[in-house]
């Protein structure tokens, strides 16, 4: 077996989305650079989503409260105690990946409609909580990090903006290319197999307690450092930050995007970005009605998501010069 | 020699032509205003149109309405408001971003009355930096109002929740002075901006609050509240509740057999709520509750031949489709435009953002939106716009005004 050698034509897609993703910046405003910084947060937190839920099949709806997690941890250790948020948002994941792993262990005696009420608890807990804990929190007034700047020689060359935008999608980059390498290999088969069929993936040895609760860590994780980089970018943060809705969106965005493949999270993250800002210009306040819309049409008619109808356009494309060539099905 | 005489001619009429490009150029973005062309002045705003809050979406459709009912009238100083109000669904995460777009890609001249506490925290210091009048924000906080030496550029609109509390916590001392006080108030920073106002208003005699219970947005009513509060021994009630908890408070009154002198804040007082109140609670519930309003309520009968009321309700009726003229959020959207109006009017014909600040800092105006009475002032010193209110009592069915105009100021 050959599965973590990596395929040419991956490589080729990688180098090409990074060489895209490295030149856009000097092509838009800097205000635009500033919304792309959103959504590679955004798909940070849906790539911990696709981990969870696309490769382990445990549905959450509390993402939103890690993410909170992260970017109240990042602002505490800033504004408190005067860390570097560099600093801030690594150990804001580790802790992420502890508090992650522990509802994951509570997860492990819950399964479907139960587990995303668990989890939903989760996410409407967070803002009472962070008001309760005003001292550390600043209560609902929340509290205001300094204006992000790119460290040292660089902050002549980038502005802000554009220095929150490469942060963001440079961390990206390694996430995705971290989780692809680990999805490919044992850790993600096993994933995969519990998602499919739990009692015949426990007699082929695999422990459903480790790899469930390794699942909810590392998802947790990924929430919380996008978390992070959403308070940095805003430079604030408040419960209002985290809302409710959050974790839906998160969901909704990743389900547009396609849990099925990575690209569906960059996608997914794109859409939780621009698509309010879109709707707007069609009527106001409708956001959320073409939010759900687009969530109905997506799953009729593409229901592997907006990546999922890319790749099957791709391939019925393709497919006549492979003729013969068997289907690569069995990853 | 000629040769190079030549190159050196023919190299000069390019360089020179590109030279007086980029002058013109330069000289363009240094002189012109943003947001100001000689027939328009362009503003930008957010209001959450979508979201948990969008209720409040409608002060920014009256405030649109209003401007269109100026520039139909002229404009100001010649000029046409354009609005470029956007939905920020109540996020401060999304505001920061819309008001960005607004200030780098639309080029907004100034930013009104951009909606929530938090959302308005989170472009503060932006708009400071950029130096970027960030003008009558709708929220009630006091930051608004006490931080402006840290934040120059940045003002309120709203009575805040202390100046509100402070006259309830004045009102009392001076009619009840042996008064126990329970204090019903929301944990976050709109609950206990009201505490501390209370006992700033009572002064000496803070300590007759014999019981302050709070409670979350998340509880399901506030009926325990209401019971340890009743148990204090209490004869007076502030509610300090956003409208829900603020209904469910008042139709407890009227099922416990405690009457209480109740006082409410007016966040929770227009009349669709109060009737809602008496509808659970009976009419008891509500009968003699005390509050107060600084903008006018449009649905009280006495106001209703005030020019005030008639020019909202014609200016509703031509420019303000599908707004209810009943709704206290859509008159306070109006009000709130007349004062930028103003503000634009006194900055003068040759506008500027720093002429725009000042012309905000030295306003005495009788907007016709507010209270018959209540004066809207400013200067470099006093931040805080609004600091009058009217007291008004429940009586029948309808707010009845009582004594005169009061000031949070003295």
């Amino acid at each position: 077996m050959t599965a973590t050698r990596v395929p040419v034509v991956n490589i080729i897609y990688f180098a090409l989305a990074a060489l895209v993703v490295a030149v856009v910046p000097w092509l838009l405003p800097a205000y635009i650079s500033f919304e792309l910084a959103y959504a590679g947060a955004y798909a940070i937190a849906i790539l911990g989503l696709l981990i969870l839920t696309g490769c382990n099949g445990q549905i959450s709806l509390g993402h939103g409260a890690f993410m909170a997690i992260g970017g109240y941890g990042v602002a505490i250790a800033v504004t408190r105690a005067g860390w570097p948020p560099e600093a801030a948002m690594l150990v804001a994941a580790v802790v992420c990946a502890v508090f992650g792993a522990l509802v994951g262990i509570v997860a492990l005696r819950l399964s479907g409609a139960y587990l995303a009420l668990a989890t939903f608890a989760l996410a409407v807990s967070v803002a009472p909580l962070l008001k309760r804990f005003k001292d550390w929190t600043g209560g609902a007034q929340g509290l205001t990090l300094p204006t992000a700047h790119a460290p040292g020689p660089l902050a002549g060359v980038l502005d802000s903006e554009r220095w929150l935008y490469y942060e963001t999608w440079l961390l990206a980059g390694v996430l995705f290319a971290l989780s692809w390498f680990a999805l490919q290999g044992r850790l993600g088969r096993a994933l995969r197999a519990l998602r499919d069929n739990e009692i015949a993936a426990v007699s082929f040895g695999i422990n459903p307690y480790f790899y469930k609760s390794l699942a909810f860590a590392w998802s947790a994780a990924y929430a919380g450092i996008a978390g992070a980089l959403i308070a940095s970018a805003t430079a604030y943060v408040s419960p209002d930050t985290y809302a409710l809705q959050l974790s839906i969106t998160l969901l909704i965005g990743g389900v547009l995007g396609g849990l099925g493949s990575m690209w569906g999270a960059v996608i997914g993250g794109l859409v939780v970005e621009f698509l309010p800002l879109w709707t707007q210009a069609i009527s106001q306040g409708a956001s959320s009605m073409i939010y759900g819309i687009s969530l109905i049409v997506v799953m009729i008619a593409m229901p592997g998501g907006i990546a999922g109808a890319i790749q099957r356009v791709v391939h019925t494309i393709i497919r006549p010069r492979r003729r013969g060539t068997p289907e690569r099905l069995q990853s | 020699m000629t040769d190079i005489r030549r190159l050196v001619v023919r190299a000069t009429v390019p360089i020179v032509a590109l030279a007086m490009v980029a002058g013109s150029f330069s000289s363009v973005s240094a002189d012109a205003e943003p947001g100001v062309t000689p027939t328009e002045v362009l503003l930008g705003g957010t209001h959450p149109y979508s979201g948990p809050a969008s209720a409040y979406g409608v002060i920014g459709k009256s405030i649109a309405a209003y401007f269109a009912y100026v520039n139909d009238k002229g404009g100001v100083n010649g000029r046409k408001i354009t609005y470029k109000d956007q939905d920020d669904a109540y996020n401060p995460a999304q505001t920061v971003q819309l008001v960005k777009g607004l200030v780098e890609q639309d080029k907004v001249f100034a930013l009104f009355n951009t909606l929530g506490t938090a959302c308005n925290l989170s472009i503060r210091q932006y708009l400071n930096d950029q130096k970027i009048p960030q003008l009558f924000v709708s929220t009630g906080a006091t930051t608004w109002g006490t931080d402006y030496a840290k934040y120059p550029w940045t003002l309120g609109f709203n009575l805040d929740y202390q100046a509100e509390a402070i006259i309830f916590g004045k009102s009392i001392a001076a009619h009840q002075p042996n008064a126990k006080i329970a204090v019903l108030y929301q944990n976050d920073d709109f609950g206990q901006d009201y505490l501390t106002g209370l006992k700033k208003g009572l002064g000496a005699k803070a300590s007759q609050i014999v019981k302050a219970a709070s409670y979350e947005v998340t509880d399901p009513d506030v009926r325990s509240q209401m019971a340890a509060l009743q148990g204090s021994g209490a004869d007076t009630l502030l509610i300090a509740a956003t409208p829900k908890f603020a209904i469910g408070a008042m139709a407890t009154l009227g099922q416990l057999s405690w009457k209480p002198t109740t006082y409410l804040t007016n966040v929770s007082a227009s009349q669709t709520m109060m009737a809602a109140a008496s509808k659970s609670g009976g009419d008891a519930a509500t009968e003699g509750i005390i509050s107060d309003f600084y903008t006018m309520d449009p649905t009280n009968a006495e106001l209703q031949n005030t020019p005030g009321i008639k020019l909202y309700k014609e200016i509703l009726a031509k420019y303000g489709q599908g707004l209810d003229p009943n709704n206290g959020f859509v008159l306070y959207g109006m009000a709130a435009a007349y004062t930028m109006v103003d503000a634009l009017q006194k900055a003068g014909k040759d506008l500027t953002r720093e002429k725009l600040m000042d012309a905000s800092l030295h306003l005495t105006e009788k907007n016709p939106f507010l209270w018959p009475g209540v004066e809207l002032t400013t200067s470099p010193t006093d931040h805080f716009t609004i600091r009058e209110e009217q007291l008004v009592k429940y009586d029948k069915g309808a707010w009845v005004p009582t004594g005169s105009i009061l000031d949070a100021r003295k």
